[in-house]
């Protein structure tokens, strides 16, 4: 929106902040300020102190914070190669029907619950010979289900972009196939791919649905344990764990958007 | 040496019918323009010789080879397009390098290639540049070199110059022909809307209008004896007047009778008169006709005069006048009975 009076940009202004700070940013700073609080009584948490990140340290909250960053970096990068090779697979088919039908197949895990992901894998892969129910490796796979589809979107979006004079030029030069999509069509769909694997790094670190229905004793990612802290009342430990996940998060994504900002080149 | 035949070549989408049979031969080393508007076929034809459609009919023969089937990576044809598409992820010796390296060619052959290809273009100095800093006309450039690395038989160009304002193209246009003298060997498609690029460059200009090749000749034969009256409006905007054959190079045309050339055409049949406007003088002369004038544009060396004669418009373009007439002015128009063209008249499918 073009606003060119000074009051009246003064005026739209303060609308976006009274409504953005109380709904996004402010249930973040409660939660820091928890983290650091003895009590709460009144309306904000009171008393400071640092023990909570103290116990932490000494706890197994970082064997839980290894578990999601292993869990949502493999899930991440799982994802994106399926996501991809899909999207890929999906353009080069013939007729708008199949890929709108490859499409459709790849929505799935989004339109369906997580709940429900999770009970179906572990009704799914819970008899032999596919036994994976209590196995680390199906957590990963539950996380890798939920957000392929968000790796294929953010591909298939990004292919139709792309001028097909490219990998045309590069075909009339004389490149194989699998030599213009690694030289010419992967490096120029690189800012999308790390955009979508930072997209689903950040979802997997913060699923706890299916999670909760899959996780193995010795997998414990860190959602599940802030669910467990807050479920048995010790709110302030569960929001030092909150915040350890929430800046985890926020600098692996930092990091993948300085990859987007050196590689993209138009 | 290659040159480029199509046989019958049909492309359909679905109903739409975008190519219709073309049968055309391109010698080898000639530069043939495939002219004509948009939606007339000419992309598609020059597409159906790089591999990126597939013909539903007809076969497109490159040196002699049947390439109808044949994938794109195997024709060894280089293609320069509008939109330049140079690789943004690479250098500029990169992109020209690269069809090189995708064939696996030694690497000391490749780095001779390249700079021999920069120099030929004028790009020496840019090698390590991105295309991203650099200019349309320089980008333009890269991407001429990159298609002449691999020393192709065949150069397809599609509208390569239509992105270049007027300055660079014809710049462009006088280096693309003296590209042309130092490779004679290397035969050129060039696709084109534009009649000053067809007919400064190609040997020879394919007219082409609605999926179909209508006329096919040197560019002094189009320009001076067009076959089909669709060729004489594209070619140079001619005048056309529908006239009746009055005698042996007499017709009558408004009235009035003047002497043309009639070639074979019986007496009292229907023709359609053809005249450049700047073949036609203001003033009375040998074949003069009378009317009023209903658009004046000065074009600074010239003026173009519209004049209604009887229904029909005559534009004359002639020297920048002193006294331009008025709109309404009833003036006299004249040609050189030499000048004029007798065609079939009515229809464009000659």
């Amino acid at each position: 929106m073009l606003v060119h009076s000074r009051r009246a940009r003064w005026a739209v202004q303060a609308v976006f902040f009274a409504l953005f700070l109380p709904v996004f940013a402010l249930p973040f700073l409660v939660i820091v300020a928890a983290s650091f609080a003895t009590n709460w009584s009144g309306v904000l948490p009171s008393g400071a102190t640092t023990a909570h990140y103290r116990d932490l340290v000494h706890g197994d909250a970082t064997d839980a914070l290894v578990t999601s960053l292993v869990t949502a970096v493999a899930a991440g990068l799982l994802a994106l190669a399926l996501g991809t090779w899909a999207a890929l697979a999906a353009q080069s088919l013939r007729g708008r029907r199949s890929r709108k039908a490859v499409d459709a197949l790849f929505m799935l895990p989004v339109a369906v619950p997580s709940v429900v992901v999770g009970l179906s894998l572990l009704v799914a892969f819970s008899r032999p010979p596919l036994l994976l129910n209590g196995t680390r490796e199906i957590v990963i796979v539950a996380h890798t289900v939920l957000v392929t589809a968000f790796a294929h979107q953010s591909v298939t979006a990004a292919l139709a972009r792309l001028d097909p004079a490219y990998e045309q030029l590069a075909a009339s030069l004389g490149a194989r196939p699998a030599h213009v999509l690694w030289r010419v069509k992967l490096p120029l769909l690189l800012p999308s791919l790390t955009a979508a694997a930072g997209l689903c790094f950040a979802l997997s670190m913060g699923e706890l649905s299916a999670t909760m229905m899959l996780y193995p004793p010795d997998w414990l990612p860190l959602p599940v344990k802030i669910f467990g802290a807050t479920d048995r009342g010790a709110l302030f430990s569960g929001a030092a764990l909150a915040v350890v996940l929430m800046v985890t998060t926020l600098l692996a994504l930092l990091g993948v958007s300085r990859i987007r900002t050196r590689a993209s080149y138009r | 040496m290659t040159g480029i035949r199509f046989e019958g070549v049909t492309v359909a989408y679905g109903d739409n019918t975008v190519l219709d049979s073309l049968s055309l031969t391109v010698e080898p080393g000639e530069v043939m323009a495939l002219l004509g508007p948009s939606g007339s076929g000419k992309t598609t034809a020059l597409r159906s010789v790089a591999g990126f459609v597939r013909p539903a009919a007809g076969r497109v023969f490159i040196g002699g080879r049947d390439v109808t089937g044949l994938a794109p990576h195997r024709r060894g044809v280089g293609m320069v397009v509008q939109q330049y598409a140079l690789f943004p992820h690479m250098r500029v010796d990169a992109n020209v390098a690269f069809g090189l390296r995708a064939q696996k060619a030694p690497r000391a052959m490749i780095a001779g290639r390249v700079a021999e290809a920069l120099e030929m273009t004028g790009m020496a100095a840019y090698a390590k540049r991105y295309p991203r800093e650099l200019s349309g006309g320089q980008q333009q450039r890269v991407a001429i070199a990159r298609a002449l690395a691999i020393r192709p038989g065949v150069l397809l160009l599609d509208e390569p110059l239509s992105a270049l304002d007027a300055q660079l193209r014809s710049g462009m246009l006088a280096e693309l022909a003296r590209l042309h003298r130092e490779l004679p060997d290397v035969t050129m498609l060039y696709v084109t809307h534009d009649q000053v690029e067809a007919l400064t460059l190609a040997d020879r200009i394919a007219v082409m209008d609605r999926a179909r090749l209508r006329d096919c000749g040197t560019p002094q034969e189009l320009y001076r004896r067009p076959r089909t009256e669709f060729t004489a409006s594209f070619v140079g905007n001619a005048n056309l007047l529908p006239v009746t054959v009055t005698g042996d190079g007499r017709v009558g045309l408004a009235g009035t009778d003047v002497s043309v050339p009639t070639g074979g055409a019986a007496h009292g049949a229907t023709a359609t008169l053809c005249v450049r406007p700047h073949l036609v003088g203001l003033g009375p002369g040998p074949n003069t006709l009378r009317g009023r004038v209903t658009e004046v544009q000065w074009r600074g060396a010239t003026h173009r005069v519209a004049v209604e004669v009887d229904g029909h418009h005559v534009t004359a373009e002639v020297r920048e006048l002193r006294e331009t007439p008025a709109l309404g002015d009833e003036v006299t128009v004249h040609f050189a009975s030499e000048d004029a063209v007798l065609l079939p008249a009515g229809g464009t499918n000659g």
